[in-house]
């Protein structure tokens, strides 16, 4: 095993970045504080919809990069530091810490309690979304026969490849990145491929870059030939039509995005009803729309249910945020990556 | 039902149903807070054993490198704490100063040392929580050392555990206790059942009718009820046939004399001859004294067997008894010229009796003899074998015996007899017998005729 990079290296992701970008919603008088990590064309149906139905609402949306959401509410659960009315994101680790630090308030409803154990803990984190991590790649340029259908094909065509792919596969950047970082680490938890994977993606010069829309846009364009664990429901929005999707068949990882309602959120109740907004049938129906539920279809998506595998919302999440497993993870991580070029 | 006008005290079965709820109701509370410390001791220890498990699966894991000890913290061990699904976690790994290596700051420290795993109660985010404290010695080259971790976990899970525990240990109880309640409340109507039988054949009785109640097929403790109330029926049946007796007794007995007396004041009343009228009212005289004699005994009979029932049998020596009916000399206004001869004997003759009703047998006894027997007259006790015995005896050859067969029925008058004879008399000397358990015995004897009250003998030491 290579020497442990020291715990300093963490303290690069720990400045508190500002969020990406803001929008509202509605204009009801009260306005319900929205903090998420959902690219705001993509959640922008669903609040659109909300504030319809509800004319006493207004959202005010704030989009964050995952860790920098983590930091921010965190500081808002100890210090009672300006708290969201609600927090969503895909870090789901990062969320169930929140909860498990108790910074969660409990919310019970009759759709809450209709969602799967694997989708919800301690009535104070919720699941809404269903979305996996795919393989993306440019149609134009990778032939089909060449396609991966699952990460062995991966490794095989990085080997046998090794100058048509060298320094044109993409993936998270797992340290800028919370969701990365979640995806790497249940893979390392899920098979041995991982170490060979990331064996692979070091001699084929991949690059760890931020994040899936941008992933996704640079395959269209020809920059990446193919992109590795990138949100299939980004793939899916996107408008460039020479981008596919591949759910590796060897086993296919699906997120459920993370809504919580922080103890000190200032429209506790306001924050419920949008939960069982996008809860109820018509919220799931925009959802489905927008991607966020994979259609859970065999003949289309050719996956076997075996294959799929849910990452539930469960305590053995918090390993993810351990010190000394995360020191140890982004020092395998970034002997196998190069620094990222600068986009 | 004419019941509900009665006084409405508390019922036998809402007595014994209070007692038997009572005492299920103390069960239930000591069976539950049982139930509920055995399912509270149950999920402690077996959370307990998950929370000691994943601290030594998290000590295990570390390893020392570099000089310093790092923890590749197991998943396996968050699973096993993810049988608690609902309960928050903390965990910490501390290095020989007591800093933090990995983990989190908040998780208690436990107090004190030792290499045992130590458990104990404190809190997580204001929640109550349950905490484990294990430690790892390293003799490494480059590291030498305890290192300590902490791992704890709120109590939803165990509090979920030991509630469900207790509630299906306390189902099965409670179904239990309904069943009791419900069999208890049979088991004791059917036991008061006679009783209620009782208050129904006694309400639908005919007031005249005092005819003993069955006493035999019913539990012992209403035998007994019923047995005294049998008993109570048996004398008020007594009595109420004395009363009747009595009435009828007076009615028939007074009407002859009554008539007779009226015919003759009213031939005194029209009767011219100052002589003749003398006579008649002499006669009237005498019709009104033997009236009165008749009413005295018709009296002393009802006296007698009213007694016999209501007056405590008491020691009774026979000798006495003959005794005071000589020497009060009553015997003289009847017969002023007869001697009556006692003959009793020097040791006493015990009978269980009452002395009133006997010594009225006696009296009559012998002013029968006074009034029909021929002098001498004899009155005297014996004792043979277990029989006692009061005789009186004249030297008169005694009644035909046709009049003998029928003596003692109560009307006895014989056809030849005077105006004041009453066989009424013998009656009451056959009540008497037949009271204390004895009988009349009527016989002719080398003197004469002898009438005898035989009555079971008492023997002194028994008393």
């Amino acid at each position: 095993m290579k020497p442990i990079i020291t715990a300093a290296l963490i303290a690069l992701s720990a400045p508190l970045a500002a969020q990406e970008a803001t929008t509202s919603f509605g204009s009801g008088p009260t306005v319900l504080t929205l903090r998420s990590t959902t690219d705001i064309a993509i959640i922008a149906p669903v609040l659109e919809a909300f504030t319809e139905d509800n004319a006493d609402l207004s959202v005010h949306y704030e989009q964050w990069g995952s860790n920098a959401l983590y930091e921010v509410s965190k500081e808002a659960c100890l210090t009672d530091n300006s708290p969201a009315d609600a927090v969503f994101s895909s870090a789901v680790h990062q969320m169930l810490d929140l909860v498990n630090m108790a910074c969660a308030a409990r919310y019970v409803s009759d759709l809450t309690t209709a969602l799967p154990p694997s989708r919800r803990w301690r009535d104070e984190l919720w699941g809404l979304t269903e979305e996996p991590a795919v393989m993306a790649y440019n149609t134009d340029l990778v032939d089909a026969d060449e396609v991966p259908h699952s990460r062995f094909e991966l490794l095989d065509l990085m080997r046998q490849n090794p100058t048509k792919y060298r320094g044109h596969i993409a993936t998270y950047d797992i340290e800028a990145s919370g969701l990365g970082y979640l995806y790497a680490f249940n893979d390392s938890l899920e098979a041995t491929t991982f170490g060979a994977l990331l064996e692979g993606f070091a001699r084929a010069d991949a690059v760890a870059t931020c994040c899936s829309a941008e992933i996704i846009d640079d395959v269209a364009s020809g920059r990446f030939l193919i992109a590795y664990n990138v949100l299939g429901s980004y793939v899916q929005n996107a408008t460039a039509t020479n981008v596919g999707v591949i759910l590796p068949e060897d086993y296919t990882l699906f997120l459920s995005r993370a809504y919580m309602i922080p103890a000190n959120a200032t429209h506790p109740s306001e924050a419920a009803r949008l939960l069982d907004f996008i809860l109820s049938p018509k919220g799931q129906r925009i959802v489905q729309q927008m991607g966020l539920v994979f259609p859970d279809d065999r003949s289309e998506t050719g996956l076997l249910p075996s294959a799929r595998r849910f990452i539930p919302l469960r305590p053995p999440l918090l390993v993810a945020l351990d010190r000394h497993a995360t020191e140890r993870f982004i020092a395998q991580w970034r002997d196998a990556f190069a620094a990222p070029p600068i986009p | 039902m004419g019941s509900l006008a009665l006084p409405r005290a508390k019922s036998l079965l809402a007595r014994v149903m209070t007692g038997v709820l009572t005492i299920l109701f103390l069960g239930g509370v000591l069976v539950t807070l049982t139930a509920w410390s055995n399912g509270r001791q149950a999920a402690r220890q077996a959370y307990d054993r998950i929370l000691i498990g994943a601290a030594n699966d998290i000590a295990e894991s570390i390893r020392i490198i570099d000089g310093q000890p790092v923890t590749d913290l197991p998943v396996s061990a968050f699973e096993l704490l993810a049988q608690a699904p609902d309960d928050r976690i903390t965990y910490a790994v501390r290095g020989p100063d007591l800093t933090l290596l990995t983990g989190h700051e908040t998780a208690p420290l436990r107090e004190g040392r030792g290499d045992a795993a130590q458990l104990y109660d404190g809190e997580m985010n204001d929640e109550d929580a349950r905490f484990v404290d294990v430690t790892r010695r390293f003799s490494e080259r480059d590291f030498s050392g305890v290192v300590r971790v902490t791992v704890g976990q709120t109590r939803r899970a165990r509090d979920q555990m030991a509630f469900d525990l207790t509630l299906d240990a306390l189902i099965p109880v409670g179904v239990a206790g309904a069943a009791l309640v419900l069999v208890a409340f049979f088991i004791v109507r059917s036991a008061l059942r006679p009783l209620e039988a009782i208050a129904g054949g006694f309400s639908q009785r005919d007031p005249y009718d005092l005819t003993p109640l069955d006493d035999q097929n019913v539990p012992a403790e209403v035998g007994v009820i019923l047995h005294a109330m049998n008993r109570f029926m048996q004398r008020l049946d007594r009595q109420i046939d004395a009363m009747r007796n009595l009435i009828s007794d007076t009615a028939h007995q007074l009407r002859t004399p009554v008539a007779a007396i009226r015919a003759q004041a009213e031939s005194v009343t029209e009767e011219g001859d100052p002589e003749r009228a003398q006579v008649a009212i002499a006669r009237l005289l005498k019709r009104t004294r033997s009236l009165g004699v008749l009413l005295d005994q018709m009296l002393s009979r009802a006296l007698v067997i009213h007694r016999t029932d209501s007056v405590p049998r008491a020691l009774v020596d026979l000798r006495d008894v003959a005794l005071d009916i000589v020497d009060s000399r009553d015997h003289e206004l009847l017969a002023p010229n007869v001697e009556v001869e006692l003959v009793i004997g020097s040791d006493p003759v015990l009978v269980s009796a009452d002395e009133f009703s006997l010594s009225e047998a006696v009296k009559n006894l012998l002013s029968n003899a006074l009034r029909y027997g021929t002098p001498p007259v004899r009155i005297g006790v014996k004792q043979d074998g277990d029989r006692a015995i009061l005789w009186v005896e004249d030297a008169g050859k005694g009644p035909d015996d046709a009049v003998l067969a029928r003596l003692g029925s109560r009307f006895e008058r014989t056809a030849s007899s005077r105006e004041d004879s009453a066989g009424i008399g013998l009656s009451i000397v056959m009540a008497v017998a037949q009271a204390f358990d004895g009988k009349v015995e009527m016989q002719k004897t080398e003197h004469g005729f002898s009438v005898a009250l035989v009555l079971p003998h008492v023997a002194e030491d028994q008393a």
